[in-house]
């Protein structure tokens, strides 16, 4: 019944703006807001690499500005943060068990590379001691 | 109502595993996302699913890149162009970076003027956001062919390890296809703003579901320009 009657309502123009989730109605200003945070942080990332920061701080800067700027956009372009929770945990928490995948194929790149330096580097360095 | 109501109960009692037994399961009025056009949670679904198929290519760059025992190519040398007689550092993934993010920008007040009835503002606004797109795609065709140019090939490169190639052209390749389907995507729902059919059957959700999709090619592009370039 609540499903017909959301359909029954959305030609009409008056009552579309009466529901609470199809209007996605928001002050202009915000996404300009947005626009321009996310053109600072891009440039804030670009920095990074054009004033040439290395190890630590290159890294966490670019995670903390790419986890903003990502952060920006699901929220507040793709509307995220008005939606109901039920879309926001079956759209947001899926892709939690990417972080299983990212960690197992870091230990195994790990032993991937390990395996080529001693194997592989010790054989390029024995074989001039030998001719 | 009642009468269809009445006949999905008779499916369910008399034929559960016939075709229509199964169609009347699947499609019996109930639904998880309340107050949320269908045609919205499956965009969300879809780019859940691309969600994932981003997320092995950058896990398998990843891999290549930290098990390689050959130095990785530094792409801050590699993309690097000459403007004005100076080299500058990865300035042409900057200004492609700045042109998707400002559509991104155009897209999102195209999505606003559609809920505010504005059928022009919102069609020229879907408009810009394709151009910008095309753009976009017009710059990495650009340095497709001035990598291309310098050697690079998906097996070997003049600058390091050879998995950049071919980690470079799967990523970037797979992102730009998006765009391109974006950008027709775009046209297409744009040019039916203009012609006023979202005006008669009053679903102007359909350019939020397009912006959903075009958002997320934006959202990708910060995870690659991150990952890829940047680190």
């Amino acid at each position: 019944m609540d499903h017909a009657t959301n359909i029954s309502q959305a030609p009409a123009p008056q009552a579309a703006n009466a529901r609470d989730d199809a209007g996605q109605q928001h002050p202009l200003g915000i996404y300009f807001k947005i626009w321009g945070l996310l053109f600072f942080l891009s440039l804030m990332s670009y920095l990074v690499d054009y004033l040439g920061f290395q190890g630590l701080l290159r890294w966490s800067l670019i995670l903390t500005f790419m986890f903003m700027k990502a952060g920006l956009i699901v929220s507040v372009f793709m509307h995220m943060m008005w939606e109901r929770l039920a879309l926001m945990y079956a759209i947001l928490l899926p892709p939690l068990c990417l972080i299983v995948l990212v960690g197992l194929m870091s230990l195994e790149s790990d032993y991937t590379h390990w395996t080529r330096v001693i194997f592989f580097e010790a054989a390029t360095e024995v074989q001039p001691v030998e001719h | 109502m009642s009468q269809t109501t009445l006949t999905q109960q008779d499916h369910l009692v008399t034929a559960p595993n016939s075709l229509e037994g199964l169609v009347s399961d699947w499609s019996t009025d109930q639904e998880v996302f309340k107050k949320v056009q269908w045609g919205k949670a499956m965009m969300w679904i879809f780019l859940l699913s691309d969600t994932f198929i981003f997320s092995c290519f950058l896990t398998s760059y990843m891999t290549v890149r930290a098990s390689t025992t050959v130095p990785w190519p530094n792409p801050s040398e590699v993309f690097a162009l000459t403007l004005f007689g100076q080299n500058v550092p990865l300035i042409l993934i900057a200004i492609m970076t700045f042109v998707l993010i400002s559509s991104s920008g155009t897209m999102a007040m195209a999505v606003n003027f559609g809920y505010r009835r504005n059928r022009k503002m919102t069609a020229a606004l879907m408009y810009a956001t394709a151009l910008l797109g095309l753009m976009f795609v017009s710059m990495q065709a650009f340095e497709w062919t001035k990598l291309i140019s310098e050697g690079a090939r998906p097996w070997a490169n003049p600058w390091g390890a050879p998995q950049f190639g071919a980690t470079f052209f799967m990523i970037t390749g797979f992102h730009g296809l998006h765009v391109t389907i974006g950008v027709i995507y775009l046209t297409i729902i744009a040019t039916r703003v203009l012609n006023g059919v979202y005006d008669r059957n009053g679903k102007y959700e359909v350019v939020e579901i397009a912006g959903l999709y075009w958002h997320f090619v934006d959202l990708v592009w910060v995870f690659i320009f991150a990952f890829f370039y940047l680190w």
